[in-house]
């Protein structure tokens, strides 16, 4: 018997949609494996990694605030990863978007009134665009690969922030520690459902998806970078403007990052912290990746990511295991996904000898 | 401040940026071998994360140096193999496929470390390791002959992989493969097994690098790399892919963070300047991919997968 690999006549859909569940029940199976080695009982280690943290109408709301930046995030990002245009700097658009949004908060911190926040908002969106069209204009111009320079100016927009916070913005008031003021309740995103955290951004993210969904989907602009993502020659011949879809896959990023930045600062943070994300700009690119490039998909894969920041935190809290299991879990399902991807132009199959015989 | 002083300084600043270079110079090396073979490989960080850690522990374990080196080279070559099969065999978007090895190792080490170390526990670095003669050269001694044996490894790569990469058939088959692997299989070069090679090779030096780092530093602590494996990685764009360019990168990262140090050691700059320099390495590289963009190529087959007949 041989297992030989040979291409599909075409791509499958049904595996597809197959290989995030695929990776994600690999990811699991590798996680209790660890867990194992690290000495702990994995069916109490599963309960307090997977079950624990969602078991009650709390958890489930913490559960969507996790997942907000997440799949907004990732919406953005699937517009230029479906052309090819690799931004992995959403986790540096976040922080410049924190930044301008909350100096809104801060220098708005004695008045009130409802301009407040959708100028926050405001104001991190175009953080978010200015910070991806720095990429975006040395590609354009230059040639200068967007991996990389979106990369390193996720450190700089890092040590901004912190610097900011270490100065001008700390709290005058604050004993010295590097924090902004606290934001003033017209800064502040309202909580809607009682007995949780949920607070307005969850549905702004929310709707964000659905726009990023219309976008996608039904915009002849959408198609475009449909095609140009599958086949760059073609869509040069139909006379698509290479440069205008790459200005769009980096600042479609650049401004969901920027919105959940502050969405972070005026929901569950409330204030300018020297970090302000626990890398969601990283974990959005695998959210993109495991949701298929597909807003629905993403929306299902940043509950799935929310979780395991959850489930990092409870594990921490009850079984003693530090929140880095976090990371492993994130890189173990981009992986297995990747890997099972495979499986979607190609397939194995097992000759038997009597198909070699003929 | 006598002139006398003044030197002493900078000869200990230099010596300190080539001591400071050498984690990026090994990394980068290896990144640049993988390119070369048309495969880019966006986890070293992870890698040398892991490499780092195994390294650390190791040394702590059995206090012997040289083991906790090839540990680092073990984890590396282990996780090359690894890449090469996700990346080669299954055809992995590298654009991506490195970032899970980021995550993965960035949260493994960490993990690892708290699991089986919690409290940090320093370990002895190498001793330097005079040059006989040469290392009594005034100023020129001390900056460049009384360094670590790491160090004069990696900087002894630097011609054998200039070396390798003209003057071999294999470094002339890499070439080949990152250029145009469609010529090369139609030559009879095997694209899979040499970019296999050249990807394994590549990870043993990133998980070098981190071994070497952690032995350097003397401990270990969780993102102990802080990004260096990604600046690594611009080092090979700055380096426009070859040994010596990747090299000379890596000397000026070095020497940015040693005046750096030194700036802190001494307060001369005051805390907000001595953040604006911690960007420094980010906006340098910045400004040199831009300008390698504009007069160098990249391997053409940079990040393609080959399939043949495709």
């Amino acid at each position: 018997m041989f297992i030989k690999i040979e291409p599909r006549p075409e791509p499958s859909r049904a595996m597809k949609y197959l290989s995030p569940l695929l990776a994600a029940a690999l990811m699991l199976v590798s996680g209790l494996i660890i867990f194992t080695l690290l000495g702990k009982n994995p069916a109490s280690a599963f309960h307090a990694f997977f079950i624990e943290p969602v078991n009650d109408l709390y958890g489930i709301g913490e559960l969507f605030i996790k997942a907000s930046p997440l799949m907004l995030i990732g919406t953005g990002l699937a517009v230029g990863f479906r052309a090819s245009i690799w931004n992995i700097g959403a986790e540096g658009q976040l922080a410049i978007g924190a930044i301008l949004g909350g100096y809104i908060a801060i220098i708005f911190n004695d008045s009130s009134g409802f301009f407040i926040l959708p100028l926050m908002i405001l104001a991190g969106a175009v953080g978010g665009i200015l910070w991806a069209s720095i990429p975006a204009f040395l590609k354009t111009v230059f040639n200068a690969n967007e991996i990389l320079v979106s990369l390193m100016l996720n450190y700089v927009a890092i040590l901004l922030l912190a610097m900011l916070v270490h100065g001008p913005l700390r709290d005058p008031n604050g004993y010295g520690f590097p924090q902004s003021v606290l934001f003033a309740d017209s800064a502040i995103l309202p909580v809607l459902l009682e007995g949780t955290r949920l607070h307005l951004g969850v549905f702004l993210s929310l709707a964000g998806v659905v726009v990023g969904w219309v976008f996608l989907l039904k915009s002849f602009t959408g198609y475009q970078i449909q095609v140009a993502g599958l086949a760059q020659k073609a869509a040069t011949y139909a006379g698509y403007k290479y440069k205008k879809l790459i200005w769009i896959g980096l600042l479609s990023g650049g401004v969901t990052a920027g919105i959940a930045g502050v969405l972070e600062i005026a929901g569950p943070i409330g204030q300018l912290l020297p970090s302000v994300s626990p890398g969601y700009g990283y974990a959005a690119i695998i959210v993109a990746f495991v949701g298929r490039l597909h807003p629905g998909g993403i929306f299902l894969s940043s509950l799935l990511m929310a979780l395991l920041y959850l489930g990092g935190e409870s594990g921490q809290m009850n079984l003693d295991l530090p929140s880095a299991v976090t990371g492993i879990f994130q890189g173990l399902l981009l992986f297995y996904l990747l890997a099972a991807d495979f499986l979607i132009n190609y397939r194995i199959r097992l000759n038997t000898l009597q198909q070699e015989a003929d | 401040m006598n002139d006398s002083f003044a030197v002493m300084i900078i000869v200990a600043t230099i010596a300190s940026g080539i001591r400071l270079a050498t984690p990026f110079l090994l990394a980068s090396l290896g990144e640049a071998l993988g390119q070369r073979s048309g495969v880019l490989n966006l986890g070293v960080d992870g890698v040398m994360l892991l490499g780092a850690f195994g390294a650390y522990y190791m040394v702590l374990q059995t206090n012997n140096l040289y083991y906790g080196l090839l540990v680092g080279i073990g984890l590396g070559l282990i996780i090359g193999l690894f890449y090469a099969f996700i990346t080669l065999n299954l055809r992995a978007e590298q654009g991506v496929s490195g970032i899970g090895i980021y995550l993965f190792g960035l949260g493994m080490s960490d993990l690892l470390f708290q699991k089986f170390v919690g409290t940090p526990r320093p370990i002895l670095p190498f001793m330097p390791l005079d040059i006989p003669v040469l290392s009594g050269l005034p100023i020129v001694g001390e900056m460049l002959f009384q360094h670590s044996i790491i160090v004069y490894i990696a900087f002894a790569l630097v011609p054998v992989m200039s070396f390798v990469l003209h003057r071999t058939t294999y470094g002339l088959n890499i070439r080949a493969i990152g250029e145009n692997p469609e010529a090369a299989d139609s030559l009879g070069v095997s694209v899979m097994a040499t970019r296999y090679s050249a990807i394994i090779i590549g990870n043993g030096l990133a998980g070098l690098a981190g071994a070497a780092l952690a032995i350097e530093l003397g401990i270990f602590q969780q993102n102990l790399t802080n990004a260096m494996g990604f600046i690594a990685i611009a080092l090979v764009y700055f380096g426009a892919w070859s040994p010596k360019g990747v090299m000379i990168g890596s000397l000026v990262f070095g020497l940015v963070q040693a005046i750096v140090l030194q700036c802190k050691t001494f307060g001369v700059i005051p805390r907000s300047a001595s953040d604006l320099a911690a960007m420094a390495p980010a906006i340098i590289t910045i400004l040199a991919l831009v300008v390698v963009a504009k007069r160098f190529k990249q391997p053409a087959a940079l990040t393609k997968p080959y399939v043949r007949g495709g």
